[in-house]
């Protein structure tokens, strides 16, 4: 099981093509906000999603989706996710 | 769902609109022509005495074909009035000019339909069956 540094770690190598501020990114962690902060689109979010579900093997649905807005709902999402396989 | 059925349902209205026929429709890909109106006023300026269809505008028809049609159609009898519409990303490249008059097929195969984006590989070819643009792009239905 992936500690949670682990976690924002390959979390950090998904929103890397999506991000518009450096500077956030360069400093992100559990409360980093995806649209605020990291200025990425809704669209470019469901990417983002897509991506997750990828790496880690997991089913989003829409209730998780709409929950992740920012690197700490995505961890706990992911975890229990995991957790959950 | 017919043509006219998808046709009714969509937002857009002369001289905006840029569907004339769908020819094929399911779950994973359109097919479906639009021919430009050679009397349509921006040849005027586009470009100077040498008329030729903007990029933007094959993209755009692109869009309404093989985006926001495949899109009414998935959602079907879910689909109503108060659904935004919003194009979120394209990629293209352009191969050929289309000139006043022309009929174009796009053709769109959905690569994914995930949280209200819908994502094609989108292809138009002229008369000739040229391709004349290719690309990826993305809407959002929410």
């Amino acid at each position: 099981m992936m500690n949670k540094e682990q976690l924002i770690g390959k979390l950090k190598i998904i929103v890397k093509p999506y991000t518009n501020n450096p500077e956030a990114y360069e400093n992100m962690d559990e409360g980093t906000g995806f649209i605020d902060d990291l200025r990425i689109n809704s669209a470019n979010l469901v990417d983002i999603i897509l991506d997750i579900e990828e790496t880690f093997d997991i089913t989003i649905d829409n209730d998780d989706m709409e929950r992740m807005l920012d690197v700490k709902a995505a961890i706990e999402i992911i975890e229990a996710k995991l957790a959950g396989k | 769902m017919k043509t006219e059925d998808i046709k009714a349902l969509l937002p857009y209205a002369d001289p905006f609109l840029f569907v004339d026929e769908i020819l094929h429709i399911d779950e994973n890909r359109v097919k479906g022509t639009y021919t430009f109106n050679a009397e349509s006023g921006f040849y005027k300026g586009h470009f100077k005495g040498n008329p030729v269809t903007p990029g933007v505008l094959l993209i755009e028809a692109m869009a309404q074909i093989g985006l926001v049609c495949l899109g009414i159609y998935i959602l079907n009898k879910n689909f109503n009035k108060k659904y935004t519409i919003a194009l979120t990303s394209t990629e293209c490249d352009f191969i050929k000019p289309v000139y006043p008059g022309e009929k174009v097929t796009v053709v769109s195969e959905k690569m994914y339909f995930r949280f209200g984006k819908l994502k094609c590989k989108t292809i138009m070819t002229n008369e000739a069956g040229e391709e004349v643009c290719r690309g990826t792009i993305a809407g959002m239905i929410t």
